[in-house]
């Protein structure tokens, strides 16, 4: 088995590589970098593109270049950047074309810190840029994760024509833990339909975003929401943990998600009905399998490294059947295992926020 | 008789194009962008690129080009031309790449593309419509609107003062070294015309041969925009306008640089060949059949940066990957790091690891002062900890934990070099816990270890490390 002990960052590009992404398109930030410097290393050396471009914008709009050709591309980031990836992304759903772009979070707003959060929640998963779109967003909760979540991503993208989104924070990112290194994708999404690649098969296809004609545009956006709707009813991904039985449903993702775990485990030590909703897609969400925990859960207690923004889709999911709590630490604090343990005891006893 | 007819390099008809007029452009009477839509097309034609070219439209009153040019199309956001102008040519070097754009788009809000794009000598043709105005938005100021001329965001006429001057793009792009062809013409009278249609023929054909970045700046009338009649706009931009913008050609490198040496490459996707090269990323530590875990560690390693922290729980996490185990491996980054202190936590365990943070260690190794200060309170009841005493010389008074006092640095001397001091210390970590066979990590080190002459000093340093622990019971 062919295995290696590496850092969340680096098994993104050994992903990106799998899954058959050929143009890699950045610029440096902490806590993403370390994508950058292996896709430096790896991507030439594999006869790939790799530019480091003079701006996140530019970076993005490259993206949207080769992308545009139909060939797989990527870029990535950590938050202030991925704000100024937000016109690209815009532009990418608009003229519909797959790509990934990674967002390795960290604190803000502003500035902020570079330490972890997931405080871009909200900006992924609702939008980010103008109009009317979304990303397929995969939030991983560990190395292998970073890897495998990748290359779905990248065939997610294809799929659906669209961009799809690796939201990951900087303890996933830093991290290092075995992976199994995949074996490279053989099939291949066909675009050759649509694509523009400067080639004489592709004469008169044309990539763009805009359309002046009120009526078509009502009509693209239309077209746009089925395939949204579409996506909400097919790619949902989440895991399930000691749940089926729990009283107090914990809804966490990424690496917050990791630290339930080993407070789930040891809620259950204590006899505590505890168990764990993890989003695997944040978008779409897994709201389906949230409200019909409903019949079983008694609470639910969402958990984020944000003031409250995941905890919002909980409540629209749940539909006020059931309390629905919040426990969130931000700016790069991260809870301990015994400070989620005092939070489940506390609402197992009757106690509320 | 002669007829003239529609370049190739056209659409027949304009299919793409709203409205009853499908056989006219959207362009204004008197307007510089038919002129040099013709003249592109025809050259594309006559130099048969047309069925290889991707013409790229970003915002202005070019962001229509694609209604006309038949080739592959790009529609750019405002500015960005020719980032995607950048990726589709090294995405596909053989594709003829045309970043068509005017002046709000290439010398305000792109300015930034505009630069580096030239500055990585870019093998593709950058053609700048330079109207001094911007046309689709309503008439106002743009980065090269001439001083005293009115629009609709200077209704006064333009001041130095408050709006700058206008700005030259062809003689600051001539100042760096990678561009091939910079040179600046004007779509005024006809001998102007003839010389704008020639520097875009050597500007396709610099990229056709891969000799590297064209950039031609055509300074072109906007009548609507400036007010006037077409044949007013022609005579003030003669007049006027080639006063601040003159003529001529600013770089020429052509026949300086070879052929394709400008020309990038990008190979298809081989599966095959990415299997070959991912192969070689994984781990040569060797296959080994699982080896036990006494029990789960959930370790926490701190000290001054420069001492190995990092690398003691690299070293631990690889003999826990070598024998079969989960481990997981997170370094302290950022605020945490100032003052050079170094952490990491690592977890080695028989099943899944919840957090890779290590808040309530069972083993904790500290290799200063600041740390045992730091974590040792934050060790479990029963849990160890390792000091290295040579460096600290505090001691913990309580009895709640089991404490290892070894002299690695002092050790780590007499080895050779106190580097070695972390593998001094891997060595009293494995005695005390006894969590994988002292052979096994020997030989795991061994594979470790990229630097063969290193090898057999910190097998060494790890064997005393080892022997002072199970000797000092």
């Amino acid at each position: 088995m062919a295995r290696q002990f590496m850092k969340g960052n680096d098994a993104i590009v050994v992903g990106a590589l799998a899954a058959g992404c050929r143009a890699y398109y950045g610029y440096p930030i902490t806590p993403a970098s370390e994508i950058a410097h292996a896709a430096a290393l790896h991507f030439p050396a594999l006869g790939g593109v790799f530019i480091q471009a003079e701006s996140e914008v530019a970076a993005m709009n490259m993206v949207y270049g080769t992308a545009g050709m139909g060939v797989r591309t990527m870029t990535a980031s950590s938050s202030p950047g991925f704000s100024l990836k937000q016109e690209g992304l815009s532009y990418c759903a608009g003229a519909e074309l797959p790509c990934v772009v990674v967002n390795i979070v960290r604190g803000g707003p502003g500035l902020g810190n570079i330490a972890p959060e997931q405080a871009d929640y909200f900006q992924i998963t609702k939008g980010g840029g103008h109009g009317n779109y979304r990303l397929i967003a995969l939030a991983p909760n560990g190395a292998q994760e970073m890897c495998d979540l990748t290359m779905l991503a990248f065939d997610l993208a294809d799929k659906y024509r669209n961009p799809a989104c690796i939201m990951a924070d900087g303890i996933t990112g830093q991290m290092m833990e075995v992976v199994e290194i995949p074996t490279a994708k053989v099939e291949q999404w066909d675009h050759s339909s649509w694509a523009v690649t400067g080639t004489p098969d592709t004469v008169g296809h044309l990539v763009s975003s805009i359309t002046l004609e009120p009526e078509e545009l009502e009509k693209h956006n239309l077209k746009l929401d089925a395939k949204y709707k579409r996506i909400m009813a097919d790619e949902v991904l989440f895991e399930k943990y000691a749940v089926d039985d729990a009283d107090l449903v914990v809804v966490a993702y990424g690496v917050v998600s990791r630290i339930v775990y080993s407070a789930v485990d040891q809620a259950r030590a204590e006899g505590l009905k505890v168990g764990l909703l993890r989003p695997i897609t944040v978008w779409p969400f897994p709201s389906e399998v949230i409200g019909g925990l409903c019949g079983s859960a008694k609470a639910f207690l969402a958990v984020e490294l944000s003031t409250g923004q995941m905890v919002e889709d909980v409540r629209l999911a749940v539909e006020g059947r059931r309390p629905v709590h919040f426990y969130g630490r931000c700016g790069g604090m991260v809870p301990g295992g015994d400070e989620l343990l005092a939070e489940f005891r506390r609402l197992l006893s009757g106690g509320s926020r | 008789m002669k007829t003239y007819e529609k370049s190739a390099g056209f659409f027949p008809v304009f299919e793409r194009k709203s409205g009853p007029a499908k056989d006219a452009t959207h362009y204004c009477p008197g307007c510089g962008h038919g002129n040099v839509h013709k003249m592109i097309a025809e050259a594309l034609n006559d130099l048969g690129l047309i069925d290889r070219s991707v013409f790229v439209s970003p915002v202005g009153c070019s962001v229509f080009g694609y209604y006309y040019f038949n080739c592959g199309n790009f529609q750019a956001a405002h500015g960005r031309a020719p980032a995607v102008a950048t990726a589709v040519k090294r995405t596909n070097p053989q594709a003829i790449v045309i970043s068509y754009q005017g002046d709000g788009d290439l010398a305000a809000i792109g300015t930034a593309e505009t630069i580096h794009t030239a500055n990585r000598g870019e093998n593709i043709c950058v053609f700048f419509v330079n109207n001094a105005i911007y046309g689709m938005t309503g008439g106002q100021m743009a980065p090269t609107t001439m001083i005293g001329q009115r629009s609709t965001t200077t209704p006064h006429g333009r001041i130095e003062a408050l709006h700058g001057n206008p700005i030259r793009m062809a003689e600051m792009l001539a100042t760096l070294p990678a561009p091939t062809y910079i040179e600046r013409v004007a779509i005024g009278d006809s001998k102007h015309i003839m010389k704008a249609r020639k520097a875009i023929r050597k500007a396709l054909t610099i990229q056709a041969e891969g000799r590297g970045y064209s950039f031609v700046e055509i300074v072109s009338a906007c009548p609507t925009g400036w007010k006037m009649d077409p044949v007013h706009s022609r005579d003030w931009l003669i007049e006027e306008m080639l006063k601040v913008f003159p003529l001529g050609v600013f770089k020429d490198e052509s026949e300086n640089r070879d052929e394709n040496s400008w020309l990038r490459r990008c190979d298809a996707y081989d599966p095959a060949k990415v299997d070959e090269y991912l192969d070689r990323l994984k781990s040569t530590l060797g296959d080994a059949a699982p080896v036990a875990l006494t029990n789960d560690l959930h370790c926490k390693f701190a000290g001054f940066g420069g001492q190995g922290i990092l690398t003691l729980g690299l070293l631990l996490s690889q003999i826990g990957m070598r024998a079969g185990q989960h481990v997981s491996w997170f370094p302290a980054y950022g605020p945490e790091m100032r003052g050079g202190t170094a952490n990491c936590s690592v977890n080695v365990c028989g099943g899944r690891i919840g957090t890779p943070l290590v808040d309530t260690p069972n083993l904790l190794v500290v290799m200063n002062q600041p740390s045992l200060d730091a974590f040792a309170d934050q060790v479990i009841d029963g849990g160890t900890i390792i000091i290295d005493s040579t460096i600290v010389e505090g001691r913990l008074d309580s009895t709640r934990l089991r404490q290892v006092l070894i002299p690695a640095t002092a050790i780590a001397d007499e080895v050779g070099t106190a580097k070695v001091a972390n593998v001094v210390v891997l060595g009293a970590l494995v005695a005390a816990t006894d969590c994988f066979p002292r052979e096994f990590c020997e030989d795991t080190l061994r594979a470790a270890i990229k630097k063969r002459s290193l090898v057999d000093m910190n097998i060494d340093a790890f064997g005393r490390g080892y022997e002072f622990v199970k000797n000092a019971r």
